[in-house]
């Protein structure tokens, strides 16, 4: 008697609870993206409570292999997707589309007690490829470089490689960190540190540049050093490590992923990007995405 | 007998019969679960060798798989990197280890010792992450000042952290074996007119000798396979290392690393597996060894 009471208590109790659908949207990848990916999903929750939106980290190199194994809704990606992952895509039957939610002004940070305050492109090539090794060599006191850097699956990485390095290898002697933050630290805690983040990773919660490390300006050629810290060096284009900040999804965008998308491009979503310190969308990019719909 | 005792006896024999057999499936389960391991990695790890060869792995000191210019193979770095830390830190862990546990077994008053176990086994608890985070903030600095570098993360501080996490599996295991020491050897050495600290260096420390080296080698396995500590705290520069107060990147910081980001079947997926393999080899060894000194320990002792 007292198993069949609690049978159809249980089965009451099952025919009661809301199983309405709710919508799912998986989002994965960069480092780089993850806190402002993380901070626009929270805000869409909050409008549209019938979406759950998860966002993981893990480098752009996981994002994409999770998109080009159809694991994700979107990619997170601080780099384009190369050619043979594409390929990769197009065998498994997922059709990848580009779309830029921001820009970011890749920074290279020096400890603050550093006395440099900028660099040319060339010579930030040949400090992160291991050719230069003392900072006397670029104007700064005797001693020998350390070098901090992300690892091999993330956007960052590549990206720095292929603009900064022209797609030579790395340092050996280069530390691998696990992402922008442990590189920030790192740097703020080495007198001989250098290293190269996503521009929102610079400032504290405060909005202001952390005070235990510096931005260098960059200059390319013969022009002068750019800071990445004004905006208008970015989107015009005089600051030589600018790029965009990419989501990258399966097929024409529909249902639930191209509201949330529609939402991040929006004036409410851009202005939460430039919230995190990264900068919004504009010019050819803007063209881009109209024409993958938005 | 009658028919109702042979039903009996009948039936107990085959609650029996199946009880054997269940433990015996259990025995061979957990060696079927070894070999399904083995035979993974090597299934999987088989491509990269039959395309790259032995020797790429084995003699080659540069790892990069994803360069644009040579793509390269080799576990060198890796494999030196992985003895430093582990050697590194089984020499902190194992004079300090056994002294403890010498200290707990023979010395200490029982007030003392119900105190200081606990603390040691709320020690083993603490997770491989907030001791790789003790690395970066406790440890980092103060290396960075005592050795006169810039930064603290290098092999020593992984030594100095492994040595942390090895010590309750080696401190434990060593005191069980120091107090099962039959109590007549100790009285046998006391007859003889030794002093407790004679009698515990050379009768009660290698009558346990076994016990004691088979806690040096569990918490040798628990150095070479720990992962998050060593990727937090060891720099993950994937140079030869050239000293201990480098950089360096273990294998198991490699393969956490680099896992996720392949695509499954590719060659990259495979070698990972190539060194998961040598990884799984090199604790196969230090066991293998562990067993060979034990047994000859043990034909000594008789």
């Amino acid at each position: 008697m007292k198993k069949i009471i609690s049978l159809i208590l249980i089965a009451i109790l099952f025919t009661t609870m809301n199983l309405s659908a709710q919508s799912f949207i998986r989002i994965k990848g960069s480092d780089t993206l993850i806190n402002l990916v993380q901070r626009l999903s929270e805000v869409y929750m909050e409008e549209n409570p019938n979406t759950a939106i998860a966002v993981t980290g893990g480098g752009s190199g996981v994002g994409i292999a999770a998109l080009i194994a159809d694991r994700v809704d979107i990619a997170d990606a601080s780099r384009q997707m190369k050619p043979k992952e594409i390929e990769a895509a197009h065998k498994n039957g997922v059709d990848p589309v580009e779309i830029v939610i921001g820009i970011d002004g890749l920074s290279v940070i020096i400890n603050a007690e550093n006395p440099i305050n900028s660099l040319t492109l060339e010579q930030i090539g040949e400090i992160f490829r291991g050719q230069i090794t003392n900072w006397k060599d670029v104007g700064g006191p005797d001693k020998e470089i350390s070098l901090y850097g992300r690892q091999a699956n993330s956007g960052t990485y590549v990206f720095f490689q292929e603009l900064v390095l022209n797609k030579k290898d790395y340092s050996a002697d280069m530390k691998r960190m696990n992402g922008n933050a442990q590189i920030v630290e790192g740097v703020a805690a080495d007198k001989d540190g250098i290293g190269y983040v996503g521009i929102g990773y610079v400032y504290d919660d405060k909005e202001n540049i952390r005070k235990d490390i510096k931005v260098l300006s960059v200059a390319q050629g013969d022009n002068e050093p750019v800071s990445p810290l004004i905006s208008e060096n970015v989107k015009s284009g005089e600051y030589p490590i600018a790029r965009a900040l990419y989501q990258y999804i399966n097929g024409k965008p529909e249902g639930e992923v191209k509201d949330f998308i529609a939402f991040e491009l929006s004036e409410k979503g851009q202005e939460i990007v430039e919230e995190l310190s990264f900068y919004p969308v504009s010019g050819e990019y803007k063209e881009q995405n109209e024409k993958a719909g938005f | 007998m009658t028919d109702r005792n042979k039903r009996k006896v009948t039936v107990r024999r085959f609650k029996e019969k199946t009880i054997e057999k269940f433990f015996q499936a259990n025995g061979i389960f957990s060696i079927i679960v070894l070999l399904g391991i083995f035979s993974l990695l090597l299934i999987e790890g088989w491509p990269a060798i039959k395309k790259l060869g032995v020797a790429e792995f084995l003699f080659n000191a540069k790892w990069n798989p994803t360069s644009f210019e040579k793509e390269s193979y080799g576990m060198l770095s890796m494999i030196i990197s992985t003895l430093m830390v582990t050697i590194g830190a089984m020499i902190l862990a194992v004079p300090l280890g056994i002294g403890c546990a010498a200290y707990l077994a023979d010395v200490a008053n029982r007030k003392t010792r119900e105190i200081i176990k606990p603390v040691i086994e709320i020690l083993a608890g603490i997770p491989s992450v907030v001791i790789g985070f003790i690395g970066i903030i406790i440890v980092g600095p103060f290396l960075a000042d005592l050795l006169g570098t810039s930064h603290g993360l290098n092999a020593i501080n992984g030594s100095i952290l492994l040595a942390i996490m090895s010590l309750p599996t080696i401190i434990s295991i060593s005191e069980d074996a120091i107090t099962s020491v039959p109590m007549v050897y100790k009285q046998a050495s006391y007859a003889l007119g030794a002093n407790k600290w004679q009698t515990l260096v050379r009768v009660t420390l290698p009558a346990a000798m076994s016990g004691i080296i088979a806690s040096v080698m569990l918490g040798m396995g628990r150095a070479i396979g720990e992962t998050m500590t060593v990727l937090m705290a060891c720099g993950n520069a994937p140079a030869f290392p050239q000293s201990i107060k480098n950089s360096v990147r273990p294998i198991t910081s490699t393969i956490a690393i680099e896992m996720g980001e392949t695509v499954q079947g590719g060659l990259h997926y495979s070698s990972l597996f190539v060194v998961a393999f040598v990884l799984f080899l090199m604790t196969f060894v230090v066991n293998l060894v562990s067993d060979i000194v034990l047994n000859k320990y043990q034909k000594v002792n008789r």
